[in-house]
């Protein structure tokens, strides 16, 4: 059963140049406590996506087809925004990537993760006990003279900490987690994955897991779906992905990623080329122009080629190319 | 404040910068308010049937009417005429006071900012403690101890407005000071006098062009409010403030004499403010002071 | 956070000195004998001799800079020449009506300028962001004794709603305040615009947080995220704001109290003008600077007490 289907999502926005396509068919789905990695550059549609999810894109923003379903099979699409704040929060719950700007400054860490219960019908004391056993379960030491403490007051790994704890707080189905550690340092970030794994396993939640960094994706997912330029052009099982990438840009992907280079290199490996104007999509392929093995054919749209059990690529050449390799 | 010495822009950006200004609703109706004020104010001999000095006993208090556009006073002094010429006295307070006071701004402004860190403190602590003065006791002191004059007035309006544009001077010239092309000057032997009159001067004054702007209505208010507490301009001397001094006096029997002095107020501070946002807004909305 | 309010007010003791050095260098600078000016053109020369003695001005100037200073510190501020009361005495008996002026104009302001500028900002680009918008800076234009005059006129002589003069019946409290609610208007309309437009700003520029986000995508109610999670930060600019306009209300409070025979320090001053009792001038210039000054001091030292982050800022 899954948590989150997503079906041919796609989103526009208005700019003063033209309509802009964000997200173009993008489908995945999560299941009941797995943990489903997203990968892709910066400006892949990474933001857009869980904005979509959580409804809170922007004005100009605007989902033109596709469905996201919960487990219930409600269209989060077809929601009104009470309906969408019932979900948010309760059976949705978002870390964001920036520790320091995601707690209020003025408000005390007490009050903050009071307001998260509010559709509790709990008193202030029962309330503040189960933010006691929130940040107590995140390891903030001496958790109950914290609570009247602003976010200040407390280190950057020990506010993404506390921002971890109040998105399990209401023990949602489901956790966005946009680059929870990028901008920790890297012990930080190894004992924040380990955190966040652990909570999941206690809390059977399930994850979406947003990050560029494909090691600690391999550590934490279950699964990944690769992004680029707003669409999904592989996804499938984290061992599949890894050791038989179906899309070149997966391909180049893993190439590119410093911790799976075996030898020394002179210089980093990049892909050539940058992400095209999404205001002018190619008709076909919107990787070719940068794709080492484009075709011809690779002027007409890309079908979603499925390769193997849960294994699809968006690229004429995906069965082809496993064959090949077999 | 890291843009240093932009280029000089074309000519038709002014226009283009107007065009911008009268496509506001707000800025259009202030420049035509402005451009009302002006005019009355310039042509008002030609505009106003009777001299604004001009008694004419048989006529007090005469009601607004054909005759007399907006009524007469106490002395039967026809109003209309005393607004007319009393846009003069604002306007002109404003052009000579603002104008002092930008000239002493920019004067000490460039030596707070270029000069010596101690004469910098002095200058501010200086600035900040005229400015602690509330206005209005401010105007009062001077006109107990020089008397009432328009000269009184403009000493206020330039001990009130200098402090405000030097320190926007100070902080500009601060930031410049240390930048390549002041330096480069510096290295090739420019005094310090060429260097803040041709490198300096040039790069900072247009915020606070805009900023002067923006005080006129000010400069009005303050003209207007001394000389209706009868410190300002001596009678018979037409002034907005004195005519509202008239009609305060006798605001229940001749309530018209009061519109009549406090309407041009209102509509001169409107128009100038209304012009001014607009200006900063298409000229350099980094000057937006919400204070 | 103590260290910050100790520099903060040792900023503010210097700024009041400089202050009195400027305003003693203006009563140096009066052209004729400050004696004979404080008299009147019918003292006899005896006279004036005598009060020149007894004002200090027989002495050298930094020897009266000095006494002028250290008895202002010890709140002997002169004695009034005609009547021999001590000038602090006059001055402090008309404070209280001032300060009630000055309270109710902020009350005024704050009252009618969080919600508009806080309304703005929530519906950007609406219809009524455009009134609130055009509104604030038309008020903040108008002059407040030309709102003083109108109001006196609309509302007292035409309407007769409310009192014209006076500050209505000692110990009869709503009287008081009926009698205040004018004269406060005029004191208080332009700050409505001023608090609207920076709330306003701020709000917006709090909206764009990113704990905002993080608050909504907790689903909490707007209502909630608008009024306690943007506005508790977007008010703390408008405390210094505030501490500023008290500075233009003590003048706005001038003429609220001479168009409204209130009585008050400007009243204070204005008479005392007309016959010229200049001790009595300058005295009630310095209070209200001093009160200036001490009341910016007291609103920086707030905003950093209520701003957390300000707070641990400084207490390091």
């Amino acid at each position: 059963m899954n948590v989150l289907s997503v079906r041919d999502l796609t989103v526009e926005f208005r700019t003063p140049g033209g309509r802009l396509r964000a997200l173009d068919r993008v489908s995945f789905e999560v299941g009941k406590g797995r943990i489903l990695g997203v990968v892709g550059e910066s400006g892949c549609g990474k933001s857009t996506l869980i904005n979509a999810i959580l409804g809170l894109l922007a004005e100009n923003g605007e989902i033109t087809s596709g469905t996201i379903r919960m487990s219930d099979g409600r269209d989060l699409t077809k929601l009104g925004d009470a309906e969408l704040r019932a979900i948010r929060g309760q059976r949705i719950s978002t870390v964001f990537q920036d520790p320091m700007g995601a707690l209020n400054p003025v408000l005390s860490i007490g009050r903050q993760m009071r307001d998260i219960q509010y559709r509790l019908p709990l008193s202030r004391a029962e309330k503040d006990a189960r933010s006691v056993e929130m940040l107590r379960k995140v390891r903030i030491p001496d958790p109950e003279s914290r609570l009247v403490q602003y976010p200040h007051e407390f280190s950057g790994g020990m506010k993404q900490r506390i921002a971890i704890a109040m998105a399990l707080m209401m023990e949602p189905e489901l956790l966005i987690a946009d680059e929870p550690t990028t901008a920790l340092d890297a012990t930080l970030e190894v004992a924040t994955i380990e955190l966040l794994k652990e909570l999941q396993r206690d809390i059977g939640c399930a994850v979406l897991f947003i990050s560029h960094h494909l090691g600690v994706i391999a550590e934490l997912c279950d699964a990944v779906i690769v992004m680029y330029a707003g669409a999904v052009v592989e996804r499938g099982e984290i061992g599949t992905i890894f050791h038989h990438p179906a899309h070149p840009y997966t391909e180049r992907l893993l190439e590119c990623d410093p911790g799976r280079l075996h030898e020394r290199v002179g210089r980093l490996p990049t892909i050539p080329g940058e992400i095209p104007d999404l205001r002018q999509r190619p008709a076909g392929c919107i990787f070719a122009p940068r794709c080492h093995r484009a075709e011809p054919r690779c002027a007409e749209p890309p079908p979603d080629r499925s390769v193997g059990p849960g294994h699809v690529a968006r690229c004429w050449l995906a069965g082809e190319t496993a064959e090949a390799r077999a | 404040m890291s843009s240093v010495a932009e280029p000089a822009r074309p000519r038709h950006a002014g226009l283009a910068a107007l065009g911008r200004v009268l496509a506001e609703p707000m800025g259009l109706f202030g420049l035509a308010l402005v451009v009302l004020v002006i005019v009355s104010a310039v042509f008002a001999d030609q505009l106003a049937a009777y001299n604004p000095t001009r008694m004419m006993p048989r006529d007090r208090f005469a009601d607004p009417g054909w005759t007399h556009l907006m009524g007469t006073d106490h002395l039967g002094r026809d109003l209309f005429a005393r607004v007319l010429h009393g846009g003069r006295i604002a306007l002109w307070v404003a052009l000579v006071a603002t104008s002092i006071s930008l000239a002493l701004g920019a004067v000490l402004g460039l030596i707070a900012g270029y000069g010596p860190r101690w004469l910098d403190n002095l200058l501010i602590l200086i600035f900040d403690a005229v400015k602690s003065f509330p206005t209005v006791m401010l105007a009062l002191t001077l006109v107990t101890l020089f008397g009432p004059s328009l000269t009184a007035v403009m000493v206020v309006v330039v001990l009130v407005a200098t402090p405000s544009y030097a320190r926007v001077i100070r902080t500009q010239t601060m930031a410049l000071k240390t930048s390549e092309f002041i330096l480069a000057a510096r290295a090739m032997g420019a005094g310090m006098g060429r260097i803040l009159r041709v490198h300096v001067l040039p790069n900072v004054i247009g915020p606070v062009l805009i900023l002067a702007s923006m005080d006129i209505p000010v400069v009005i208010a303050i003209e207007a409010g001394m000389s209706f507490l009868g410190l300002g301009v001596r009678p018979p001397t037409p002034s907005w403030g004195a005519i509202l001094n008239d009609g305060f006096t006798n605001i229940r029997e001749t309530p018209w004499i009061a519109v009549a002095g406090g309407l041009p107020v209102i509509l001169t501070t409107l128009g100038f403010t209304f012009l001014g946002e607009t200006l900063r807004d298409v000229f350099d909305p980094r000057l937006r002071r919400e204070g | 956070m103590l260290g910050y309010a100790v520099r903060r007010l040792g900023l503010g003791v210097a700024i009041v000195t400089t202050a009195m050095a400027i305003l003693f260098i203006m009563i140096f600078l009066v052209p004729g004998d400050p004696a004979s000016v404080a008299l009147g053109p019918r003292a006899t020369p005896e006279m004036v001799e005598a009060l020149r003695v007894r004002m200090g001005l027989d002495r050298p100037v930094w020897e009266q800079f000095w006494n002028f200073y250290a008895s202002a510190v010890r709140g002997d501020l002169g004695t009034e020449a005609l009547s021999g009361r001590p000038v602090a005495d006059v001055v402090l008996e008309q404070l209280p009506y001032t300060l009630a002026l000055i309270v109710s104009g902020i009350s005024w302001a704050v009252a009618l300028g969080i919600p508009l500028g806080a309304l703005a900002a929530v519906q950007r680009g609406s219809l009524a962001d455009r009134i609130v918008g055009v509104l604030s800076v038309a008020v903040i234009a108008v002059p407040s004794f030309v709102v003083a005059i109108y109001a006196l006129l609309i509302f007292a002589v035409w309407l007769r709603w409310l009192p014209a003069i006076g500050a209505g019946e000692p110990g009869d409290f709503a009287d008081q305040l009926t009698h205040l609610l004018l004269p406060s208007l005029a004191v208080g309309l332009g700050w409505v615009g001023y608090i609207a437009r920076m709330v306003r700003a701020s709000m917006l520029e709090a909206l764009q947080a990113s704990h905002i986000r993080t608050a909504r995508a907790f689903g909490l109610p707007e209502r909630l995220i608008t009024y306690s999670y943007a506005l508790r930060i977007a008010i703390l600019p408008t405390l210094t704001l505030l501490g500023i306009g008290v500075g233009h209300m003590l003048s706005s409070a001038v003429f609220a109290e001479i168009v409204f025979a209130r009585p008050g320090i400007g009243k204070l001053v204005y008479d005392a003008i007309i016959v010229r009792n200049y001790p009595v001038v300058t005295g009630a210039v310095l209070v209200t600077t001093v009160f200036f000054v001490m009341v910016n001091v007291a609103a920086d030292i707030l905003v950093g007490a209520l701003d957390p982050r300000v707070r641990s800022e400084l207490g390091r």
